[in-house]
Formats: C-alpha cells, sequence, structure tokens
C-alpha cells in the first residue's frame, strides 16, 4: 500500500514543476558550454584588441579562428538535443574547453601583447600555428622518420621480448642459461649503450633500431616470462587430461593465460622505447622529431621546439591509445580493465 | 544435428572400463623428508561402476584420482585401465575439478571444445560439442564468457568439457563441494540421470557421507593419512535414492562410525 501511496504521490507533483527549476536545469546543462563560448570569444578578442609586441604573421587568422570556434561551441551547446552523441560529447567537454579558452587567453596576453614572459623563449600562440603552416614539409619528414624508427625497433624487440619470455617461462634450460643474461644486461638503461652501438653498428639507423629494440626487448621479456611462470598448473593438468600435447599447453594454455602480463610489458617497453628514440634522434640520427628539437634549439626558434613537442606528445599518446585498443580487443575475457 | 547426435550418444553410450588399484603407495617428498599419503591401496573397480571415495579431509583421496588420472606415478604399485598401465593422461580418463578451472579467455562452446582441439579432432567433430552443451542444459550460454557464469553453471560446463571425450572413467574430484547445497542437490540428480544414460566408470571423491550414498553403488572409507582402505561398503539401493531412506540412514551412521564421528550422529 506505502508502495502505492509513494508513487502517487509523484505522478501528481509532476506537472508542477515551476518555471525557476527549469532554467536552473537549463544553466546546469549548458553554463559549462556558454562559458567555454565565452572564453573562446575572449581569446579570439585578446588577439585582435592590442598590437602585438612581435612580429608574427598569424595573429588576425588565430583571432578569427577562436571566434568560429567560440561561435560553433555556443550553437553546439544551444542545440545539443538535436545533434544526438556529438552534443552529449560537448555538453561531457565543455568545461574542458572553458579551461583551454582561459589558459589561451592569458598565454595570449602574457607573451605576444604585453611580453610579461620573457621573449623568445615563451612564443605566443600564433608563433606555433606559423611553424605548423610553414614548417610543415620538414616537420612531417621528422614525424615520418620517428614513427619509422621507433615502429621497426618496437616491433622487434617486442617479438624478440615475448618469444624470449615464453622460452624462459617454459624451459627450465633456456631460463638456465638467458636469465643471467638477463639479470646482467637487462636493467641497464639502453641509452647507455649509445656510443658503443653508434660505432659498431654500419648506420645510425641500425644503431637506435637495437637501442629502440633493446629498451623495448627487457620489459616484455621479464613480464611474459613472469606471466607465463606465474599460470596455474591447475590449466595444465585440466588441459593434460583432455589430451594436449606440449606444443597444445604452450600455445594455447600458457600464452593466452600470459597475455595479461604481456601487455604490461608491451606498455613498459613502449614508454622507454620513446625515451631512446629521442636521445638517439637528438645524439646520433639525423632525422626525426628529436632530430628536430635539437635543430631548432640550434636556431634558438623555440616556437618550433614547441610544435614539435606538441606533435610529439600526440603521436606517444595515440601510440598508447592503440596499444590499449589493442589489448582491449584481445582481452575482452577480462573483467575490469584499466581505460586509458 | 544436435538432438541426431544426442540421440546416438544415449543408444550407443560409452561402455565404462575396469580400473585396477593394485598395491599402491605413494608419498611426497617435502624438505628431503618423505610424507607418506597412500599405504597399501588395492581397488578394483568394474566397468560402469559409480564409486564414492571417503575419507577425512586430506588424507590422500585426491592424490589417488591424480594418480587415476595418470597425472602423477606412483612410487610403487600399479594402475590398470582396462589391462593397460597407466602411464600418462589419457582423454579416456577426464576428471573434474572441484574448481571448474575453466580458461577464462575462452568462451563456454570454446571450453567445452578443448578436449577434441587438443586431440586435433575438433574440425569434424564439432556437433558433438553442441551436444555436450545440450547435456547439461546450457546451450544458450555458449558465446558467454566464464566469469558471467554462476559457481553451478560454471560446474556444468566443466561436467560438459569432461563429458565430450566420451570418457570410460569420469573422475570427480568434489566436483560439488563449492556449490550452495541447493545447487547441489539438482546436480547430483543429474550425475546420477548422466552416469546412468552414458554407463561410464565412475570414481567420486567427497567428504560428504550422504552424497556418497544418494549417488554411489559402493562407498570406499580411508583412514587418516597416510589413507588405507578401511571399508568397502556396497549400496544396493535403487536410483533415484532418497535421503530419507532409513537403509541409507543406517549406512551413513555406520559410515560416520568409521571416520570416528559416530558421537556427532
Amino acid at each position: 500500500m506505502s508502495t502505492y501511496s509513494l508513487s502517487d504521490g509523484l505522478a501528481s507533483g509532476a506537472p508542477r514543476i515551476s518555471r525557476a527549476p527549469l532554467l536552473a536545469a537549463w544553466v546546469k546543462e549548458s553554463g559549462a558550454g556558454v562559458a567555454a563560448s565565452a572564453a573562446w570569444i575572449a581569446f579570439g578578442l585578446s588577439c585582435l584588441w592590442w598590437e602585438d609586441v612581435g612580429d608574427w604573421s598569424r595573429t588576425h587568422s588565430l583571432g578569427i579562428a577562436a571566434f568560429v570556434i567560440a561561435a560553433i561551441t555556443l550553437f553546439g551547446t544551444v542545440g545539443a538535443d538535436y545533434l544526438g552523441s556529438a552534443g552529449r560529447a560537448l555538453r561531457q567537454r565543455a568545461p574542458w574547453l572553458v579551461a583551454l579558452g582561459v589558459f589561451l587567453t592569458l598565454w595570449e596576453v602574457a607573451t605576444a601583447k604585453f611580453a610579461w614572459l620573457p621573449l623568445p623563449f615563451f612564443p605566443p600562440p600564433q608563433a606555433i600555428i606559423e611553424v605548423y603552416t610553414d614548417d610543415l614539409p620538414k616537420l612531417l619528414d621528422s614525424v615520418f622518420a620517428s614513427v619509422r624508427l621507433q615502429l621497426g625497433g618496437y616491433l622487434i624487440g617486442a617479438t624478440i621480448g615475448f618469444l624470449t619470455g615464453v622460452s624462459i617461462g617454459w624451459s627450465r634450460a633456456v631460463g638456465y642459461w638467458v636469465h643471467p643474461v638477463l639479470r646482467f644486461i637487462g636493467p641497464l638503461p639502453a641509452t647507455a649503450w649509445l656510443p658503443i652501438a653508434f660505432f659498431t653498428f654500419p648506420s645510425s639507423w641500425s644503431a637506435s633500431t637495437f637501442l629502440i629494440a633493446l629498451a623495448t626487448g627487457f620489459p616484455v621479456t621479464v613480464l611474459t616470462w613472469s606471466g607465463v611462470a606465474s599460470v596455474s598448473n591447475a590449466y595444465y593438468d585440466v588441459a593434460r587430461t583432455l589430451g594436449a600435447k606440449p606444443s597444445f599447453l604452450v600455445l594455447k594454455v600458457a600464452i593466452p593465460a600470459a597475455l595479461p602480463h604481456v601487455f604490461v610489458g608491451l606498455f613498459m617497453g613502449l614508454g622507454s622505447s620513446f625515451a631512446v628514440l629521442v636521445v638517439a634522434e637528438m645524439i646520433g640520427v639525423k632525422a626525426g622529431l628529436g632530430w628536430y628539437l635539437q635543430w631548432a634549439q640550434g636556431w634558438a626558434a623555440y616556437a618550433n621546439m614547441y610544435a614539435a613537442l606538441i606533435v610529439m606528445s600526440l603521436l606517444c599518446s595515440g601510440a598508447i591509445t592503440l596499444l590499449f585498443a589493442i589489448r582491449d580487443r584481445l582481452l575482452v575475457w577480462q573483467k575490469g580493465t584499466v581505460k586509458w | 544435428m544436435v538432438a541426431a547426435a544426442l540421440a546416438e550418444a544415449i543408444t550407443h553410450p560409452a561402455a565404462g572400463a575396469a580400473l585396477d588399484i593394485d598395491n599402491v603407495n605413494h608419498a611426497f617428498d617435502i624438505d628431503g623428508a618423505e610424507l607418506p599419503v597412500l599405504s597399501d591401496v588395492s581397488i578394483s573397480v568394474e566397468p560402469g561402476e559409480f564409486v564414492a571415495l571417503l575419507g577425512p579431509s586430506g588424507c590422500g583421496k585426491s592424490t589417488l584420482l591424480r594418480l587415476v588420472a595418470g597425472l602423477d606415478k606412483p612410487k610403487a604399485g600399479t594402475l590398470r585401465e582396462d589391462e593397460s598401465r597407466i602411464r600418462s593422461p589419457q582423454p579416456s580418463r577426464v576428471v573434474v575439478f572441484q574448481d571448474p578451472t575453466l580458461f577464462p579467455w575462452r568462451s563456454v562452446w570454446d571450453n567445452v571444445a578443448l578436449g577434441l582441439e587438443a586431440q586435433g579432432i575438433l574440425k569434424s567433430q564439432r556437433q558433438r560439442v553442441d551436444a555436450a552443451l545440450d547435456l547439461v542444459g546450457l546451450s544458450a550460454f555458449r558465446n558467454a564468457y566464464p566469469h558471467q557464469l554462476s559457481g553451478g553453471m560454471a560446474q556444468r560446463v566443466a561436467l560438459a568439457r569432461a563429458l565430450v571425450n566420451d570418457p570410460k572413467i569420469l573422475i570427480l574430484d568434489e566436483p560439488l563441494g563449492k556449490l550452495d547445497s541447493l545447487t547441489r542437490i539438482t546436480m547430483q540428480a543429474e550425475l546420477v540421470a548422466l552416469w546412468q544414460r552414458k554407463g561410464f566408470t565412475t570414481l567420486l571423491v567427497t567428504h560428504d557421507a550422504e552424497e556418497a550414498l544418494v549417488l554411489a553403488n559402493r562407498v570406499i572409507v580411508f583412514s587418516e593419512r597416510p589413507a588405507r582402505v578401511k571399508a568397502d561398503i556396497r549400496v544396493d539401493r535403487p536410483y533415484p535414492r532418497h535421503r530419507g531412506d532409513p537403509y541409507l540412514a543406517d549406512l551413513r551412521r555406520q559410515i560416520l562410525g568409521l571416520l570416528g564421528l559416530d558421537a556427532t550422529w
């Protein structure tokens, strides 16, 4: 009986909602979007209101672009209900758009307009935009070179690390010989090999590939090994009573069971190989984003450095996103995996 | 096709195998010291019999099952399946463990298919997997992953994974031990039905006297470790059996007495 009276109360109360809560609800839902639009208008105004203290060619276009973004945000927020998932995504990210707009405005004012931060070490946003528009070919070449070097070294290192890890985890004899070597060489930072690698390998390219593979291989080996070693004996017992041969035990029991560990190794290897990549490019390889950074520094082209850093961080983050996407596909059977 | 396979499985049951356990002694090496677990165990099981092994916890029953499965070798004595010596695991002797130990990375169907896949005959025998899933009533869950199953469902999948191989000897190591009491009673009835339908020889380790008496033709009572055969009791009652049957209650009192628990009765 009491449940009936409760729902009756709710039903009769519903139509009596007044206008004030409606407005409050609208502000709660769309306020951040409107604020974001305002922040980007502020950014646009900060670009166009004052004269630049330096000579940058993209200030006007940047101001216009900021107004365009502000307009899109505003219309998107107002019409979010008609835009489906895009509208929802905009609402969810609106607070970040506010923060970004405020940050860009402060940055613009503090650098290009009043030079509170010393130039040329702190270039304004339009200087970085200028790099992307005017120095694009060289930047793209560098991106391409970095990706090629990283991908080659990483794939070689991951493959060798995985095979070594499975072998050590599976075979006592392999473990006997490989384990001490791994303990001796593995913890050494791969960059410590730089001087030796650069004169023993025929090219700086192959030397860098070797170093990236080394940096990737160690964590992948150790985690694959620990993954294989920690597989419960019960799984092997079950498979053996069902008629499994040793090859089946390795390929269909040990490796799938170890896969969550393997992905932790691949993730750690990716991180340490990025470090090696950049150092190798700065020191020996005459291409890639690391080299671009070094080159820009040599010319005191600080805007180029920031531009390259932003690209580099997008690439590294993208690589990790890709790795996690692959993991989520392969490990759908796991509960509660970390979302990247 | 599933129904046809099922019908075939019913009309041509895989006959059970005889099992001979002859003077088996076994011990564990723990830090150099020898810990005896089985002492002169001799049991002869007829084809198609349902034998329950009952004994105090940790007495060595499960060790005996591992020897029968061929997972371990005895220190002394021999084990034979239909006159051929047991030296290694064979899909004709399949174990269902206390934990379902399903492979979490495989779907229910792929878990049941494990034995056929390991023996390299899955491609031509896929219908056997479907039939086994049908047998335990889990066809609707073929694409589920183990973490989505309840304890009883997981143990049914483990049972299907064993039965799909048409074992001659089914080895059950307290398979119902971790289930709730209602699920346990249901699955006891299912086990008896499957055994009657398929005709395999069954070896069940349990420490529940009632479960042993409801299920088995024969109850073998073991002593404390090292396990010796203390009593070999025939249970001549038709199936389905009733828990309240005074004949079974009487046997239960005897068995608990053998285990030194008559004071609690």
